[in-house]
């Protein structure tokens, strides 16, 4: 099998969790009172899930776009980490390959490609596993996502299917609490962003993120330092 | 400016936005000092926050004066969603749950 195929049988046990994120990904947009279009491109153009929804809830709630564009960058802050860990493994490849390649960064192609590249060594086809990975997973991402956006525009209002998008936060929230730090950081955020609810512009969420992040942090330092 | 507008505006700027911090050292391939710790713990604590500060308030605020409401629906079901998805790690299982939960606590509570 090419290293193109390997990578996409290595992904797809992942898309069981995946798509069904995609699909309240391509719901919320619809249930924000955007088109499918919009839905579209929103998993086009960011290709990230949490960004993704943090940005259409932000536009639900009227945020200034300033505030909305920075949250969702902020949320995909760890692509940066990602790529530096992974750029040493694909020096072999042209730039533009490269530049391709980073469009399908994603934490799925990530993680099995960086094991990959740990326990295969000098593959020159190192790029293609990660394109097999990452193509796979946007195909699936895509579809899920016009699924989602057509379905939320046929099931009817009675049904509460805007809340599977806090439920989906609460889904990914908790794999990313690991230790009291990430623990303190997260009840932090949901305290502050919950007691300024009612500042205009949904401020409350940018505000109560970052006293999450700041105290969360404080707290890892000072543990480290000890 | 209308919310269809404004949406428009950042997909292309989130998206834009997004492909630079992907491209930002895999098109440079620069061997990457390591991460100052405090980076490194900063990083990490993003996602945590950011997923809390939507969670929180939505599920523990409602209706239109953003009332809190602490034995709402909402909470109750989104604490036996948190449940699931704490012991089973399943996205899906913890939608579905969730809005089962949620439908069953909104048709006997209003009753």
């Amino acid at each position: 099998m090419t290293a193109f195929g390997q990578g996409a049988r290595d992904l797809s046990p992942t898309l069981l969790g995946v798509v069904p994120f995609g699909v309240v990904a391509g719901l919320a947009a619809v249930e924000a009172d955007l088109s499918v279009s919009h839905a579209i491109g929103f998993s086009v153009a960011m290709f990230a899930g949490a960004a993704q929804l943090v940005a259409i809830e932000l536009l639900a709630s009227d945020s200034q776009l300033v505030v909305i564009v920075t949250t969702a960058l902020v949320v995909n802050l760890r692509l940066v980490m990602y790529s530096a860990s992974i750029a040493p493994y694909l020096v072999n490849h042209r730039r533009r390959d490269r530049a391709v390649a980073a469009y399908f960064l994603v934490d799925q192609a990530y993680a099995l490609s960086l094991i990959r590249y740990q326990r295969v060594d000098g593959e020159d086809l190192r790029i293609w596993y990660f394109l097999g990975c990452g193509v796979t997973l946007w195909l699936a991402w895509q579809a899920a996502t016009v699924v989602g956006a057509l379905a939320g525009n046929l099931v009817p209002d009675e049904v509460p299917l805007e809340f599977a998008v806090p439920l989906t936060f609460l889904a990914v929230l908790v794999p990313t609490v690991v230790d009291r730090p990430t623990l303190v950081a997260a009840l932090v955020a949901a305290g502050v962003a919950t007691s300024t609810s009612r500042l205009p512009a949904n401020l409350g969420m940018p505000i109560g993120t970052s006293s999450g992040i700041l105290v969360g942090t404080a707290l890892a330092m000072h543990r480290r330092s000890r | 400016m209308s919310r269809a507008m404004t949406a428009w505006i950042v997909v292309v700027a989130a998206g834009v936005g997004t492909y630079a911090l992907r491209a930002s050292f895999m098109v440079m391939a620069h061997r990457a000092e390591d991460l100052p710790p405090f980076l490194r713990e900063l990083l990490r604590m993003i996602p945590a926050a950011a997923l809390a500060a939507l969670a929180g308030p939505a599920l523990l605020r409602g209706g239109e004066q953003h009332q809190l409401a602490l034995w709402s629906p909402r909470f109750l079901a989104g604490f036996v969603a948190l449940m699931v998805a704490w012991k089973f790690r399943s996205l899906f299982a913890t939608i579905l749950v969730g809005l089962v939960a949620i439908v069953a606590l909104e048709t006997f509570l209003t009753t």
